[in-house]
């Protein structure tokens, strides 16, 4: 049988169904950025290490340079572009820039999205919590004291 | 006419603040970066573009006897290839900073038969997705035949293996500083401290976002416009600009946001140069982003520096009277912007100390490892480590406090401006206060008992100091102490502020922000300068250098924004007012002297209801000025500044002058916590003082001093880019390279002082490098705890747990005490 190289998905991003013809070894951090141009979502490393593209997949992160855009047919993605709605942020990007949780920014969606799924899950968490929910995400500017600051001042 | 110009509010201790300089208003980059909507270059896209993968060697040192793209060619979906051979013949050799033998090295876009680091580019293929590129790109063939490898600059320097034949030697700078007496200040000495090797290992910032570009080719023309990260694109041009055979305003640079750069965005003319080649050649964009293996491989570390035969004269009160030191800076595979490394450090000769008589043999070496760049600290970082190591190893073999030898020795507040034994000028500061802070805020009154209680739990509790400069605004004379044929001397940065037709207040920088909140800070000072408000005033995000706002030196590197940036941005903004001035002067007939801006408006001292609002001053220069007298048509209300800070050549026989304009400090304390049986340590407490001046807004200060100390304790703890034997990197991905995460971090405790500079135009001194106290703190922390267990020399600057349990189990020491 010869392997297959493409399909098709049906995917939820950001609560727009999509059906799209992908490559079967298109990883869904290119799909999101390449083809649906959601760049909000970056790559910083080729491991799975950074964090930089974490999603909310199906309720719970992802990274998503480990998966294949294929896998994620009939899933559900958050990204960072749905966070806010029509131009208004949320609590958590509001003390993100309160805060000064962000530098360059390029850490910023991924650390979002994991401190979001965080407040979904626990509405009041202690320090150690938050920094636990975001080890998987790594920031080159910050040394994460104001994030975390900002994560407990949006937890409130 | 004689300008006057308005002034920004300066805030000085003790004043109400009335401006917003100063203030941390609401930073104007975050809005779109926390919704995505940054524009980083791998965000960019265009029609039709290739993507491009480097064909990398997998050895450290070989000839390359063949490349072979024809299967690579035979996929479908590839546009193109390029190789080391067409390279030599379409462009030159990257022009070479150093004096021979350095200058002899042969530095090109691609490898040219021969590859010296493992990494190395050696062909490039071009094809319609990410994927297919690097598919082709294992189908490109390549025959090589290895070469002995050299993977220290020791080896380097006593091998028969020549890296660069060209150059006929594995130096690239060799050159021997001597300032004030050494041998008088050996004779006068009760004590020679005598150690016998440190030695400063190789790491990177690693910025979050991988290097890269989207190049695009005018072939009416002839310019290419590159979308990219590289931050210092004066320079960037003046390597790729002859390169290409073409001229400097051919080649454009663009940038928008910048995930993270530190310096290792400064050396991209070789990848950027075969993009460019590759979208002429293929007549279509290409676009290039690197990988995260590629970045650490082949990309940009920092310096490597090997001390040895480090000599201290001193007095039997601790009293500094001179260092001698042989450093051996090895700087990888090709010197890029080296041997620039060789002087910068200078800039910090004496550290924070009095010691007068100073002697470094310094020699840069090439070895077969990824090349180096500037990185966080650069070059100076190096030094200050050699500096504290040195201070804290006296302090404890002499058996002396090491607060107190620090204090001791330390520049004083009253002694500022403060000239070092070369000529350097330390424009202010108050390190004794500093550390008295930093002391204060992890309760150093309380060692005894903190010590007491880590041995009841079977710790070695150990307390360590990190003082250090963060010199920032170069002289570029400089490098003439290294190549007395190189034309570079003082720096600038240019500005441009508008009043545009609707009373826009537009600015753009010739700065290449990358996080640091340049918009928000630029658009404090015109705010003050225009009396408006931050919000007011638009400046543009990013870099371009078609916006007419740049020069040779701009970029963002070697903390300088709050000196050349702001002080370019500055100047256009009194340019500006005063234009304003001249305009309502000119409609009401007056002077500008009778003029004030207020409220968005000009209007009379006299009389607030005679005003012109911005937006009438726009409309009436862009587009009604037959209204005005004709003395006032001149005025364009588009001014650029060029900032040029106040150097003077440095004396190239006696090596002595001012080689940077300011000196912010950092002094940090680290207590720490190891467990004798397994070498494991945690930092339990952490303070960071930091002084750079007039903090123009404080939030985006504690921002950087977080980020630099985070970045100080990965490098401290963890980061570091092993080589085995055969040149292969031990380290080359965030799976081996461990940065600090989250949960690594320990408290970090942050205290300031704001000493304004003299010499700088808003009071304020570049900062954000840090100097990489964190590292000596943490050295000097563990030398302390691991006093009681046969007193081992801290001899690196990174120490992995692996490290410690080292020096547990087998304390080797470097350190003798000879008395005078």
């Amino acid at each position: 049988m010869d392997p297959v190289t493409s399909g098709r998905i049906t995917v939820t991003v950001n609560g727009e169904e999509i059906e799209y013809d992908v490559d079967a070894r298109r990883l869904l951090v290119h799909f999101l950025r390449d083809d649906l141009d959601l760049t909000g979502t970056h790559v910083g490393c080729d491991t799975g290490n950074c964090g930089a593209c974490t999603v909310i997949y199906n309720g719970v992160l992802a990274k998503s340079c480990m998966l294949l855009a294929i896998q994620a047919d009939g899933a559900s993605i958050e990204t960072v572009e749905g966070l806010s709605s029509d131009g208004e942020l949320t609590k958590l990007q509001h003390a993100f820039s309160d805060h000064h949780a962000l530098q360059c920014g390029y850490c910023t969606p991924g650390m979002l999205m994991s401190a979001t799924a965080l407040l979904r899950d626990n509405s009041a968490p202690t320090e150690e919590q938050i920094r636990k929910a975001i080890q998987g995400n790594i920031c080159r500017c910050t040394g994460y004291v104001n994030i975390v600051e900002a994560i407990k001042a949006a937890a409130k | 006419m004689t300008e006057t110009a308005t002034h920004p509010i300066v805030v000085t201790p003790g004043e109400t603040k009335v401006g917003f300089v100063g203030t941390s208003v609401p930073r104007k980059e975050d809005k779109r970066l926390v919704q995505g909507e940054g524009v980083f270059f791998d965000d960019v896209k265009r029609h039709g573009m290739g993507y491009v993968h480097f064909v990398r060697s997998p050895y450290a040192h070989a000839k390359i006897l063949s490349i072979d793209v024809s299967k690579a060619l035979e996929l479908g979906g590839v546009y193109g290839t390029l190789t080391g051979e067409e390279v030599a013949i379409l462009t030159d050799p990257f022009f070479e900073l150093s004096v021979k033998p350095g200058a002899d090295i042969k530095d090109y876009a691609l490898a040219v038969r021969r590859v010296r680091h493992v990494g190395e580019p050696v062909a490039a293929v071009v094809a319609s997705s990410r994927e297919l590129a690097r598919d082709a790109a294992e189908l490109v063939e390549v025959e090589y035949e290895p070469l002995p490898v050299l993977t220290t600059g020791e080896q380097s320097l006593g091998s028969d293996v020549i890296l660069h034949e060209d150059a006929g030697s594995n130096v690239v700078w060799q050159g021997v500083f001597d300032w004030g007496d050494y041998e008088g200040a050996v004779a006068e000495a009760d004590h020679v401290v005598r150690i016998e090797r440190l030695h400063f290992d190789r790491f990177s910032s690693t910025p979050l976002e991988c290097a890269g570009v989207l190049v695009e080719y005018n072939r009416g023309t002839g310019q290419w416009t590159m979308y990219g990260n590289h931050q210092m694109p004066g320079i960037g041009a003046i390597w790729m600009a002859p390169a290409l055979r073409t001229g400097v305003d051919k080649l454009r640079f663009v940038s928008q946001d910048i995930g993270g750069a530190f310096g290792n965005k400064i050396c991209l003319h070789p990848q950027y140069v075969a993009c460019c080649l590759l979208a002429r050649k293929l007549n279509r964009p290409v676009q290039w982003t690197e990988w995260r293996t590629d970045q650490h491989t082949a990309n940009a570390h920092g310096n490597e520096r090997t001390f040895l035969d480090i000599e201290v004269p001193v007095k039997a009160d601790g009293t500094l009277l001179g260092l001698s030191v042989r450093a051996i800076d090895d700087c990888g595979a090709y010197p890029r912007y080296e041997p620039l490394g060789c002087i910068i450090w200078a800039q910090v000769t004496p550290g924070c100390y009095r010691w007068r008589n100073i002697r470094v043999d310094f020699t840069q070496v090439c070895t077969n490892k990824s090349p180096v760049s500037p990185n966080r600290g650069y070059s100076r970082m190096q030094h200050l480590w050699l500096t504290e190591r040195v201070v804290d190893l006296v302090a404890h073999e002499l058996e002396l406090d090491p607060v107190e030898v620090r204090k001791r020795n330390y520049v004083r507040a009253e002694e500022m401006p403060y000239e070092t034994p070369n000529g350097c000028v330390y424009d202010s500061g108050d390190y004794a206060r500093a550390l008295d802070i930093a002391l204060e805020l992890i309760g150093y009154d309380d060692l005894d008992a903190k010590r007491v209680d880590a041995e009841s739990r079977r710790k070695l509790l150990g307390f360590g100091i990190g003082s250090t400069l963060d010199s920032g605004t170069n002289n570029f004379g400089q490098s003439t102490l290294l190549n007395p044929e190189l034309q570079f001397s003082g720096n600038n940065e240019v500005a441009t502020v508008k009043l545009d037709i609707f009373g826009e207040i537009v600015v753009t920088l010739g700065t290449v922000p990358q996080g640091q909140g340049h918009e928000t800070t630029a658009a404090q000072v015109v705010a003050d300068i225009l009396n408006v408000t931050p919000e007011d005033v638009t400046v543009r995000p990013g870099h371009d250098t078609y916006w007419n706002s740049n020069a040779g030196f701009s970029g963002t590197y070697a903390s300088q924004f709050a000196v050349t940036g702001l002080g370019a941005v500055k100047g256009a903004a009194d340019k500006l007012a005063y234009e304003i001035k001249r305009v309502a002067a000119g409609v009401f007939g007056v002077t500008p002297d009778d003029i004030e801006l207020a409220e968005g408006q000009a209007r009379l001292k006299a009389n607030a209801e005679a005003a012109i609002p911005f937006m009438g001053i726009g409309a009436i220069v862009n587009a009604n000025n037959a209204v005005l007298p004709e003395d006032v048509r001149d005025v364009t209300l588009n001014c650029r500044y060029v900032y040029v800070p106040p150097f003077q050549l440095p004396d190239k026989e006696r090596k002595f002058g001012n080689l940077t304009l300011t000196y912010a400090s950092q002094v940090h304390v680290c207590l720490l916590e190891i467990d004798p049986e397994t070498g494991v340590y945690e930092i339990v407490d952490y303070a960071a003082v930091d002084d750079c001046g007039t903090r123009i807004h404080p939030q985006i200060v504690d921002g950087q001093v977080h980020g630099a100390t985070a970045q100080a304790l990965g490098a401290a703890t963890h980061e570091i880019f092993a080589y085995d034997e055969e040149g292969n990197l031990l380290t080359p991905n965030f799976y081996d390279y461990h940065v600090p995460h989250a949960l690594d971090m320990p408290p970090l405790k942050t205290g300031y002082l704001e000493s304004a500079s003299p010499f700088t135009p808003l009071g304020a001194k570049g900062m954000g490098e840090g100097g990489g106290a964190g590292i000596h703190a943490v050295c000097a922390a563990l030398q302390d705890a691991l006093a009681s267990h046969g007193k081992p020399t801290v001899w690196r600057s990174c120490n992995p747990y692996h490290q410690v349990w080292e020096y547990l189990r087998e304390p080797k020491r470097l350190v003798e005490v000879k008395a005078q």
